[in-house]
């Protein structure tokens, strides 16, 4: 099976946040390297996905949909660097 | 859905097929109508998900290929048949005019175009990847706007070509819009490479806003070779398929 990419996670996320979180820039917790959350390399899809930093392949975050609840896992991820409205 | 609506919370909704067109023997390109669509960017996609009879369900993202204007309502999405696939065969083949589907969007503001951007730009399409970029071009043509775009298109044959003729009607009117041509396994067969990325795109220099669209190993070949002659990585937007759905 072939990686989508981070850019397939924007309607799950964006049913649990007011704001799109793929162009948010993640910082990996594993080497340090810094992008877009919609870059991040995708596998799985369905009940359990995990989204590895396209730059060491360490999991960056991991989205599991049980059936009335949703875990998101972002441990792998230094922090989100999010743009604010209007700027 | 049992969930309430919260505001700025996305929903699933129920959108209606009012028309079909069928771009190669293997892609049909679905139009819908989705009430209160609120406009979406190019480049944009929306999860479409189906539910079997006993409760199963399988979800998916199809890029958007329709432009937005306020006075065309309809969303398209153009589907690639997947043999094996899950949704993409009831998408492409079963579903008919007039029947629902479930649908999420739009979403994804990153692998987008928008029109106050005033770079040229460079698209690069494998296979069904061209979609969202289809959207940037019926976009910018919607929005006269004037930056020049060039797209690479990568396919295998021509009869496994989308909007071929379209592409053809807009490279002529439009003198703003190239096309290139590159087929995978019509002699003489050749895969998308530094020598047409050079001559085809735009050079480093230009600065152009560049965006990959297709299977990951030729996504991953074309922006490698985009970084390689220069261009900066952080004007480079991919966005992956599978295939596999």
């Amino acid at each position: 099976m072939n990686p989508l990419d981070g850019n397939a996670l924007a309607g799950d996320l964006r049913e649990l946040f007011a704001v799109d979180v793929t162009v948010a820039r993640y910082t990996c917790a594993g080497c340090g390297h810094a992008d877009a959350v919609a870059t991040l390399l995708l596998w799985g899809h369905g009940m359990g996905q995990v989204a590895r930093c396209p730059h060491c392949s360490d999991v960056v975050l991991r989205m599991v949909h049980a059936p009335d609840r949703v875990f998101l896992d972002l441990r792998g991820s230094v922090r989100l660097e999010l743009p604010l409205a209007g700027s | 859905m049992a969930r309430a609506a919260l505001p700025g919370r996305l929903t699933w909704r129920e959108a209606t097929v009012t028309g079909e067109r069928w771009e190669t023997p293997s892609a049909r390109t679905l139009i819908l109508d989705v009430p209160d669509w609120p406009g979406h960017l190019p480049g944009q996609h929306v999860d479409v998900r189906l539910t079997a009879p006993d409760g199963y369900r399988a979800q998916r993202s199809y890029s958007i290929a329709s432009g937005w204007s306020p006075t065309a309502k309809t969303v398209e999405l153009t589907v690639q048949r997947v043999a094996d696939g899950e949704v993409s065969p009831y998408l492409a083949d079963t579903i008919e005019v007039g029947e629902q589907l479930e649908l999420r969007g739009p979403v994804g503001g990153w692998f987008v175009w928008r029109e106050t951007q005033p770079a040229p730009v460079l698209l690069i399409a494998g296979g069904s990847g061209v979609v969202p970029l289809m959207a940037m071009i019926r976009a910018r043509a919607e929005a006269k706007a004037k930056q020049p775009f060039r797209l690479i298109y990568s396919v295998r044959t021509p009869a496994d070509a989308c909007y071929a003729d379209e592409l053809a009607r807009r490279v002529r009117d439009d003198p703003g819009l190239d096309v290139r041509w590159v087929y995978t396994r019509t002699p003489p067969a050749k895969r998308i490479d530094v020598a047409t990325i050079n001559s085809y795109g735009w050079p480093a220099d230009f600065t152009p806003d560049c965006y990959v669209c297709g299977p990951t190993t030729f996504v991953e070949t074309a922006a490698d070779i985009l970084v390689a002659l220069g261009h900066d990585p952080k004007r480079i937007r991919t966005e992956r398929f599978g295939g596999t759905s």
